[in-house]
């Protein structure tokens, strides 16, 4: 019964990163930016949530979503788009900086301490079946997670803008040259990374009971050993990047053991350096990342 | 123009001389004074460190606070009083009754991160692409994990105090200069030349042999080793070391210095811990001042960051390449001492 438990624990997990990946992967499909400021996103969905504490429930999930996806745009028009041709180190720090800038840009306005904040509480609450207690936002993120993953393979394979990003993360000068605007599918990727860095929040939210300035940092790191693993600019990759890392993350909190488990994230991490040197470019490396002369 | 070793020699002496300078003119100020001073002097370690690798290999890291953490832990283990060891962690007797002078504890720190830099370097330089730069992340939270978890050696969550105050102004400054003489003696050496030339394509350095991953791997190594002797050199001048003395604020802090001034030259690093410094140090006197003014308890905690983080964001928009560029001082004057002889020439003709 104890196993079955951490199975559901490890999906659920599995499922939040996942997500967390893809949103980091979308952005660098597009412009091969790797976004630190996607943990702001979270932050800015969270503290919409926060702020609008004492209105329904439906309005505070809205409020969340548009904050980061309009933050998400304005992030891309005023910081990215005059840089976009830079160099990937370039784009890194500036992400970086960025990052840095709205996470204290937060500890201004609300302070350095974590803040109290009750969203769905009723979701903490857990279903029994015999032995087994899940709780019932486990159960909502992991049918969200299928629902959300579902929407954009029919987004990103049926719709034409989602075709058109395809092509530009394959290659962008050629999508360029059949007629695909540039701005429209970097701004595209943005609006949905943003939505996705609002679900995460809104997760953050109900699952701890807080906000925080840099309650997106930690998740964001996983997104990036996410993607990594899965392989640099596949979509797919970053999903089952996601996935095997939360997998792993709940299977090393089970079964290392109790004195060792305090250095669970260190394990994780180095387990992810041992697994760079068995596939360096990742799970699914695009055939076409490849350079050439 | 001179040869680059020329200009690499000119480089060193007009930096080392104008942060003898600082140094000297330090003396005469205020206590305070003098240790923004000091602190500035440890930041041109590190950053000055981190510039051997991220402006010869082209990759950003941020990892390098690791190798200061492992290098300040390790000096700490030999230099924290026997009574405060003995309070604090739990080795073997043999061990903790090791004790070295400050210098000596420092040049094993040194040596000891240079090793951990090889063995952890050795699958991240292989990586392409962003991935290192992911990579070294995953070996800063490894090194912060570590630290604030492994009480026996680190003393966990719980900070050492006590470490000997042994880094002066004086001491500072001859590590400043080891570093410089370092980074530019690497970066005009061949290897230098040959990880440069992996930067710019790995396609073309590869198809004339360079072996990339063993340049990059040299590089990450000595530059490992000179953020080791800034932590070591931080920690002393701190006189406590805790597992958040450093990590994402130090990441932040030094890329930013370094970003700003430039991260292709060594004098784009020294440049950049010297704007940095003063910028923060007058938004620090900043925030004093609104407290006292507005009788405001609550000052605004982060208008620094928030400062800092604009200056580099600004930066990188509009001058992506930092103050400096790639140019280093020695090149510059050397340019300019040509173009003086030039005009002198015309005028004679």
């Amino acid at each position: 019964m104890n196993s079955l438990q951490t199975l559901v624990d490890a999906v659920n997990l599995g499922a939040v990163y996942a997500l967390a990946a893809i949103g980091v992967g979308v952005i660098f499909g597009v412009m091969r930016l790797i976004n630190f400021a996607h943990g702001e996103l979270i932050s800015a969905a969270a503290f919409t949530a926060y702020l609008l504490e004492g209105q329904p429930v439906w309005m505070r999930v809205a409020g969340a979503l548009t904050a980061s996806f309009v933050m998400a745009l304005l992030m891309e028009r005023i910081a990215f788009r005059s840089i976009r041709k830079a160099s990937a180190a370039t784009l890194l720090i500036t992400s970086f900086a960025l990052s840095y800038l709205l996470q204290h840009l937060i500890v201004l306005v609300f302070g350095a301490r974590p803040l109290g904040v009750s969203l769905l509480p009723q979701l903490s609450e857990s279903v029994r079946a015999g032995e087994l207690r899940i709780p019932w936002l486990e159960l909502a993120t992991i049918s969200s997670t299928a629902l959300i993953l579902g929407a954009l393979l029919l987004f990103f394979h049926r719709s034409r803008l989602g075709v058109a990003m395809r092509a530009a993360a394959e290659d962008f000068t050629m999508a360029r040259l059949v007629g695909v605007r540039s701005d429209r599918i970097i701004a595209a990727g943005f609006g949905i990374s943003g939505l996705l860095a609002a679900c995460i929040g809104l997760y953050l939210v109900i699952q701890s009971g807080t906000v925080s300035y840099r309650m997106g940092v930690d998740i964001v790191l996983v997104a990036f050993v996410a993607t990594v693993v899965g392989g640099m600019g596949s979509l797919g990759g970053a999903a089952l990047g996601g996935f095997l890392v939360g997998v792993t993350s709940i299977a090393l909190q089970a079964f290392l053991p109790e004195s060792w488990r305090p250095y669970r994230d260190a394990f994780l991490f180095g387990l992810f350096l041992a697994f760079l040197i068995l596939r360096p470019g990742g799970l699914m490396q695009p055939r076409h990342r490849r350079e050439w002369v | 123009m001179k040869p680059p070793s020329e200009a690499a020699f000119t480089t060193t002496a007009v930096l080392i001389g104008a942060l003898t300078l600082l140094a000297l003119g330090a003396a005469f100020a205020t206590p305070y004074l003098q240790r923004v001073v000091t602190e500035a002097l440890i930041y041109v370690v590190m950053v000055v460190g981190l510039q051997v690798f991220v402006g010869n290999s082209g990759i950003v890291s941020f990892g390098h606070v690791s190798f200061m953490v492992i290098g300040a832990y390790v000096s700490a283990l030999f230099t924290l009083p026997i009574e405060k060891k003995l309070e604090l962690l739990s080795l073997p007797n043999s061990v903790l009754q090791l004790h070295a002078p400050t210098p000596l504890a420092a040049a094993v720190a040194a040596a000891a991160t240079g090793l951990f830099a090889l063995l952890a370097g050795l699958p991240i330089v292989r990586l392409r692409g962003v991935a290192p730069s992911m990579a070294l992340f995953a070996l800063l939270v490894i090194s912060h994990v570590g630290a604030q978890n492994w009480k026996a050696v680190t003393g966990g969550r719980q900070a050492m105090v006590g470490l000997p105050l042994a880094t002066t102004p004086w001491t500072a400054l001859g590590c400043a200069a080891v570093a410089i003489i370092a980074a530019a003696v690497y970066q005009a050496s061949r290897r230098g030349a040959l990880l440069r030339c992996a930067r710019e394509s790995e396609v073309a350095a590869e198809s004339i042999g360079i072996n990339i991953a063993a340049e990059r791997l040299f590089a990450l190594v000595l530059s490992a080793m000179l953020c080791a002797l800034g932590g070591v050199l931080f920690a002393h001048f701190l006189g406590t070391l805790g597992p958040n003395t450093f990590y994402l604020d130090t990441t932040f802090l030094t890329l930013a210095m370094l970003v700003v001034g430039g991260m292709r030259s060594v004098s784009g690093a020294v440049t950049g811990v010297l704007v940095l410094s003063a910028a923060s140090e007058t938004f620090r006197y900043l925030e004093q001042g609104i407290t006292v003014f507005g009788r405001d308890l609550e000052a605004p905690n982060g208008l620094q960051e928030v400062a800092l983080a604009l200056i580099m964001l600004t930066i990188l928009i509009l001058r992506p390449a930092g103050i400096c560029g790639a140019t280093e001082v020695g090149t510059l004057l050397s340019r300019l001492h040509k173009g003086r002889r030039d005009t002198a020439a015309q005028t004679r003709s």
